[in-house]
């Protein structure tokens, strides 16, 4: 019994310990009270989980850098709450590992492309909280050329690889049994020993992110041997995610995120960042462009956000079209298209509620 | 003797009673604080175990079972599917390996002197060399570059071809049945993937080299006299090995067994290395799909738990047997 009473004087101690800690930083966060965020700022980088192998999302380019859209989310983040986009420790993690990671702390920031649902956005299920969509994906299917496999009936009694614990396996396993195809799951741990499976040629054909698909095709010596088939059996909404117990931080994640397809709305780019900076400066009639950029205003205080966080995020990685551009479009490997990505203005679905 | 009653802090009987409750008490107390610690904490992430998710319907395929499973059924019943296929792989495992590491042991014995270099020989590579590395190994090198269909490697009454092992077996109307080639595909009453083949190559063959240790020392432990004794009562070396060496050896060997066998049932759950859908690999699907990881982790935890248990009941059982008993 004493040690119980030990302990809970103890436990007393570091609660006054922390509660004075937030008070203290609440004088710079107007008012801001998140515990995730303060020790971001204490640490002095943020944790990123990211996949670590997936080309265009994040993984580790020829040159020892990680790149790729998920890890520019990460740095865009750092530099918005830090001021610079090199503060972040990257955790590579497996489909399995990721949510553990995130919701035990070891990760601040979940960003590995990982979709959107309702368990697991759902307090009851894996608790998360979503930022806005980065990607717009739908699961597909890769067969062999010249397998004759077309659609998904040709399937029927073959062996399918999909990676273990993930949406892809769900999806696969509810359609196939809507259309009543019976077939055969292989599953796998990590998307490498996957690969090499249906490379080898022990499954008939892949199943899983679209993009995903293509990156890995891109990647192959003869990419013209593999042909992704015309189904698209699922929307995967590629999310960043933050834990649900701390709002705050996850409100300034996802305008960050915002800041970044705002940002390409107006125009402002890496290139262009500082000649707007200064219009902003010098025109106070330019009322958007100031509050946007923090010129003015009081956005960055009310997300517990330095106030030129926008101009930060952009400074380190540019906006959200350059972002994908530079990882999975024109200027990448992959040549993917932009698709459902492009913003709401060209048909597409980048979107970002009113800075206001 | 002094007169009057001995105080009990001088009590032989008592004192040591006392200290042990005192010891257990302190652990109860320990214990106690750790697991309401923990609730707590649970409560306050609010990830209080709950396991009313069993009963939902798991929405996964399994591509092989011994029990009948489809996507339709409850998690606890995918979890038992998984169960039954570790249990499935450790029972022929433990069987395979006993096999190969009796048949080593014993031959590091042998008066051929290229059977004992064999036997060292494999000893020495299998055992130091890690147990994924030769999972992956049997499955991505040997098992999946075996060619398919006609290609695919013949000998009497079996087939080897990328998409599974073809054996010969009765079929149902009770008639030997050898396998056939039909449409480039491959037909026989009795097929294991690839998947089953290469964990259980790997876990037989790293298995038996720690086995063929055992044997080793067990017979080792005999003494040479046993053998004299025997070959000049006019007994064959085979005959020697069977009805005076290798019962005396079992005491050595037994409990050493116990060990390995324990071993190759933990190892098994290196499955996922090579595809191969264990309880392991059930219960990650499952936690992710519910993100219930504390009461997945508890359940996978009990499982490996209960079959080590049970392997180590049995050999334990099985040691008692062998000893030698004095009359």
């Amino acid at each position: 019994m004493v040690l119980m009473v030990l302990l809970r004087r103890f436990n007393a101690v570091i609660l006054l310990i922390a509660s004075l800690a937030l008070v203290a930083c609440a004088g710079d966060g107007g008012g801001v009270q998140s515990q995730k965020m303060a020790t971001i700022k204490a640490r002095g980088s943020l944790l990123c989980g990211t996949d670590g192998k997936l080309p265009g999302f994040g993984y580790v380019d020829s040159d020892g850098r990680y790149a790729g859209l998920d890890v520019d989310t990460c740095r865009a983040v750092a530099a918005a709450m830090l001021g610079d986009g090199e503060k972040v420790q990257f955790r590579d993690l497996n489909p399995s590992e990721r949510f553990a990671a995130l919701s035990s702390g070891e990760v601040d920031l979940l960003a590995r492309n990982t979709t959107m649902t309702l368990s697991r956005d759902a307090p009851g299920g894996n608790g998360l909280s979503f930022a806005p969509t980065t990607f717009y994906d739908g699961q597909g299917v890769m067969a062999p050329s010249a397998s004759g496999i077309r659609e998904l009936k040709d399937l029927a009694g073959k062996p399918v690889c999909v990676p273990s614990g993930t949406t892809s396996e769900l999806n696969l396993a509810d359609r196939m049994r809507e259309e009543g195809i019976a077939y055969t799951p292989l599953k796998f741990q990590t998307l490498d020993q996957m690969w090499t499976a249906y490379f080898s040629g022990r499954c008939a054909a892949v199943s899983t992110d679209r993009s995903q698909m293509a990156a890995y095709r891109s990647i192959l010596p003869q990419p013209a041997l593999h042909s992704l088939l015309p189904v698209v059996m699922s929307k995967e909404p590629l999310t960043p995610s933050t834990i649900n117990a701390d709002p705050a931080w996850a409100d300034a994640v996802r305008w960050i995120v915002y800041g970044l397809m705002q940002a390409e709305e107006l125009g402002i780019t890496q290139a262009n960042l500082e000649a707007k900076l200064a219009e902003a400066k010098a025109n106070p009639n330019q009322a958007e462009l100031r509050r946007f950029l923090g010129v003015e205003g009081e956005y960055g205080r009310q997300l517990g956000l330095p106030a030129d966080f926008v101009v930060q995020a952009i400074r380190a990685v540019g906006n959200y079209g350059e972002i994908f551009e530079r990882n999975l479009g024109r200027d990448s490997k992959l040549k993917l298209d932009r698709g459902m990505n492009r913003l709401w203005t060209q048909g597409g679905l980048i979107y970002s509620p009113p800075f206001r | 003797m002094s007169s009057g009653v001995t105080p009990w802090w001088r009590n032989r009987r008592l004192i040591p009673w006392l200290l042990q409750a005192v010891v257990g008490l302190v652990v109860l107390v320990l214990v106690a604080f750790l697991l309401g610690n923990l609730v707590r904490n649970l409560t306050n992430a609010g990830l209080l175990l709950t396991w009313s998710w069993l009963g939902n319907p798991s929405g996964f395929e399994i591509s092989e079972t011994v029990i009948p499973f489809d996507a339709s059924m409850p998690y606890w019943r995918a979890l038992m599917a998984g169960l039954m296929n570790t249990l499935r792989v450790v029972l022929f495992g433990l069987f395979g390996a006993t096999l190969l590491g009796v048949a080593v042991g014993t031959a590091s014995f042998s008066s051929n002197g290229l059977l004992r270099l064999l036997s060292r020989i494999y000893v020495e590579l299998i055992r130091n060399i890690p147990l994924l590395l030769q999972l992956v190994f049997w499955y991505f090198v040997v098992f999946l570059s075996l060619p398919n269909g006609a290609a695919a490697l013949q000998m009497p009454g079996v087939v080897l071809a990328k998409s599974g092992l073809y054996l010969s077996w009765f079929d149902s109307a009770l008639q030997w049945q050898l396998p056939l080639l039909e449409n480039g595909v491959w037909q026989a009453p009795l097929r294991i993937s690839v998947e089953f083949a290469a964990l259980l190559s790997g876990l037989v063959i790293y298995s038996g080299a720690f086995i063929a240790e055992v044997v080793r020392g067990g017979i080792a432990s005999v003494p040479k006299g046993q053998w004299e004794a025997a070959t000049s009562l006019g007994f064959s070396p085979l005959l020697t090995l069977r009805r005076i060496v290798l019962p005396q050896a079992l005491r050595v060997i037994v409990p050493g067994l116990n060990s390995q066998y324990i071993s190759l049932a933990k190892s098994s759950s290196l499955a996922v290395a090579c595809g191969f859908t264990d309880l392991y690999s059930v219960a990650e699907t499952t936690l992710n799909q519910t993100g219930r990881a504390i009461e997945v982790m508890l359940i996978l935890l009990g499982s490996y738990l209960v079959i080590d248990l049970v392997i180590s009941a049995l050999m334990n059982g099985l040691s008692g047997l062998v000893q030698l008993r004095e009359r």
